[in-house]
């Protein structure tokens, strides 16, 4: 218990020191930020010193306060949610474009993030269950050698071949926009349209859960129980999968929580090869614009949301694994 | 001891063969060390010598726009008519010398902090222990992709951005390394002479973790290599610099994807897989060597093993 506390509390401070670095981010950008987008405002007259001002109230960059107080601002307004407008939807407010984007995200990332767990680290054990096999010395190298690819050129390679030259899958956005919504057609071009940065995210993990899985796989074949499960007579596969990788899957558990902020980051840039409508795709359009606070809010919603899934991994890590409990206890 | 101790020690035709010797050994222990060296080192010549055959600028734009691959342009041209294989080349050279220094940045930024709060121990050690678990878990490339958006472009940017979000893991080894060695004999004993904190940090703790670093570097620098070139194809870096990353940036804003010019962005993600694969090589044989564990059985061993379990 006195553990969970302490994860809790560390967690808590990890959340705190993510939002501070979100309110200093802004405050690196050389000149004044709101410049850029007045300018463009300008572009079709001269405003008048009290519609600019008007502005400034409504993006919240008015105030002559200090740094601590406007600190304590964004604390609040964090709070309640409130992350400001955003300059290149103006005026949206930036919570609505980041609502319309992060189903798209945390679809795409959930289905390939399960597919390429299981498939790796079945790959895994069976490349550990026949070491000093063929397979065994192709699989984890050649996987290896596809994910030191880049995502994105993984993707750009995918959408060439099987994309731009062979038509299999369609490769631009995330449904097909001659559909309505809400029919049977529309939901089968989401399917479609998720295949190829499916696969390009499931083929760049996949080395990662098989080489945690067989590393780990081949200490634990070398066990006594497992000697001891042979000499009982078990079957191969019951020795495989219920002794050796059954005891070897932990160390992939939180192999899988601390790699989920590298899959975010990977599939942000894919999202732009294929112009995926999700979360990437629109940080990416924050930067072309200069949209300051759309930037600010992406980073602290996608850390928040890894924050919460590897507390939510340790929490699993620990009622997984029996030891943990009864050394704390 | 060992017989280069009989030697006088100031020879230095003496020292320097040992040393080529001793990485001799080493690159050819290991088949996998051994084909990891031949790549990486054939990126590395042409890192350091490529860029001295170029005669003409490769950013220069021609008329001879969008050729295929011939005699003349052997990886074809650009949309702006620049030859892509001398381009390839010179972007060899920036992004292998900007990651290289990234790289060491990193490499030493993590060890001064894990060295530090392992070797002073109580609220120090706390303290960045802390600070380097919360960089462990916030998304670093997110960090990454966000704080070059905030500063203004360039291959300083880039790569400043990738130090501040990657030194964390370096941190965390070096740590559990200095906490084993901080109670052993030699440095109570450098301890109790009198020797400044300093002396014993960086001259007695840290040479005895030199191959940690040196595995880390060789761990470190494809990660760095391939940040660089996402940052870099996002368009935060120096646009007038050509690496690997922005050769990929101009290739994507001009559609060779849709166009079909494969000859433009194959290349310099070829050359960054076939660069990262080289380290990863180089270290799958460091793990080897250092956890016989994972070493394979050559196959006849492995039979008798087997009847005997059988047995």
């Amino acid at each position: 218990m006195k553990y969970i506390i302490r994860r809790i509390g560390f967690y808590l401070l990890a959340v705190w020191i993510a939002v501070t670095i979100g309110f200093f981010l802004p405050r690196l950008a050389p000149g004044n930020q709101t410049d850029s987008f007045i300018g463009r405002l300008e572009a079709n007259g001269p405003l008048a010193p009290s519609a600019k001002q008007a502005i400034e109230v409504a993006l919240g960059v008015d105030t002559k306060d200090n740094l601590f107080v406007q600190y304590i601002h964004f604390l609040q307004n964090l709070l309640h949610g409130n992350f400001g407008v955003s300059y290149s939807n103006y005026p949206q407010p930036v919570m609505q474009v980041i609502s319309e984007s992060i189903f798209w995200t945390i679809g795409l990332l959930t289905v390939s993030i399960v597919i390429s767990y299981i498939l790796g680290t079945l790959i895994g054990i069976f490349s550990a269950w026949n070491r000093g096999t063929a397979f065994d010395s192709i699989a984890p190298v050649a996987t290896s050698f596809l994910a030191s690819i880049p995502y994105f050129w993984m993707a750009f390679i995918l959408v060439y071949f099987l994309g731009a030259k062979l038509h299999w899958f369609p490769y631009y956005g995330g449904y097909n926009t001659n559909f309505d919504t809400g029919t049977s057609a529309y939901y089968l071009s989401i399917l479609s349209h998720a295949i190829l940065p499916a696969i390009t995210l499931v083929i760049s993990t996949l080395a990662g859960w098989l080489l945690t899985m067989r590393n780990t796989m081949v200490t634990t074949l070398s066990e006594d129980y497992v000697q001891l499960a042979r000499a009982k007579g078990l079957t191969n596969r019951r020795i495989m999968l219920m002794y050796a990788a059954r005891n070897a899957i932990l160390p992939s558990i939180s192999g899988l929580a601390l790699s989920m902020g590298f899959i975010v980051g990977g599939q942000i840039v894919v999202e732009l090869v294929f112009s995926y409508p999700g979360i990437g795709y629109t940080l990416l359009q924050a930067i072309n614009a200069n949209d300051y606070p759309l930037l600010q809010a992406i980073f602290l919603i996608i850390t928040l949301a890894v924050l919460g899934a590897n507390f939510l991994a340790e929490i699993a890590y620990m009622l997984l694994d029996p030891r943990i409990r009864q050394e704390r206890k | 001891m060992s017989p280069a101790k009989d030697l006088p020690k100031k020879i230095p035709f003496i020292q320097v063969g040992k040393t080529v010797l001793t990485i001799w050994k080493f690159i050819t222990s290991n088949i996998k060390v051994t084909i990891g060296s031949g790549i990486v080192g054939f990126f590395l010549l042409v890192a350091i010598f490529g860029p001295m055959f170029i005669h003409n600028n490769p950013a220069l734009y021609t008329r001879q726009i969008n050729l295929s691959p011939s005699w003349q342009h052997l990886l074809g041209t650009t949309t702006g008519g620049q030859d892509i294989l001398e381009q390839l080349i010179v972007g060899t050279s920036t992004s292998i010398f900007w990651g290289l220094g990234t790289t060491i940045a990193i490499e030493s930024l993590g060890a001064v902090i894990g060295i530090v709060g392992a070797y002073f121990g109580g609220w120090w050690d706390e303290l960045l222990t802390v600070l380097s678990n919360v960089f462990l878990v916030i998304p670093g490339l997110v960090l990454a992709i966000v704080l070059a958006a905030f500063l203004p472009r360039g291959s300083l940017t880039v790569s400043a951005a990738i130090f501040v979000t990657s030194w964390a893991y370096v941190a965390r080894s070096l740590r559990a390394q200095t906490l084993s060695l901080r109670s052993r004999d030699f440095i109570v004993a450098a301890r109790s002479m009198g020797e400044r904190t300093w002396r014993i940090l960086f001259f007695e703790i840290l040479p005895n973790e030199l191959p940690l670093v040196s595995a880390g570097i060789v761990n470190n620098f494809s990660n760095v290599i391939v940040a660089m070139a996402t940052l870099e194809f996002l368009g935060l870096g120096s646009l007038n610099t050509i690496s690997w990353g922005t050769m990929l940036y101009w290739a994507q804003v001009n559609a060779a994807l849709i166009v079909g010019q494969w000859w433009w962005f194959v290349p310099p993600g070829l050359c960054i897989a076939l660069f990262g694969a080289g380290l990863t090589l180089i270290n799958f044989g460091i793990d080897e060597i250092a956890d016989p564990r994972l070493r394979q059985f050559k196959s006849r061993k492995r039979k008798q093993l087997k009847k005997v379990t059988t047995i």
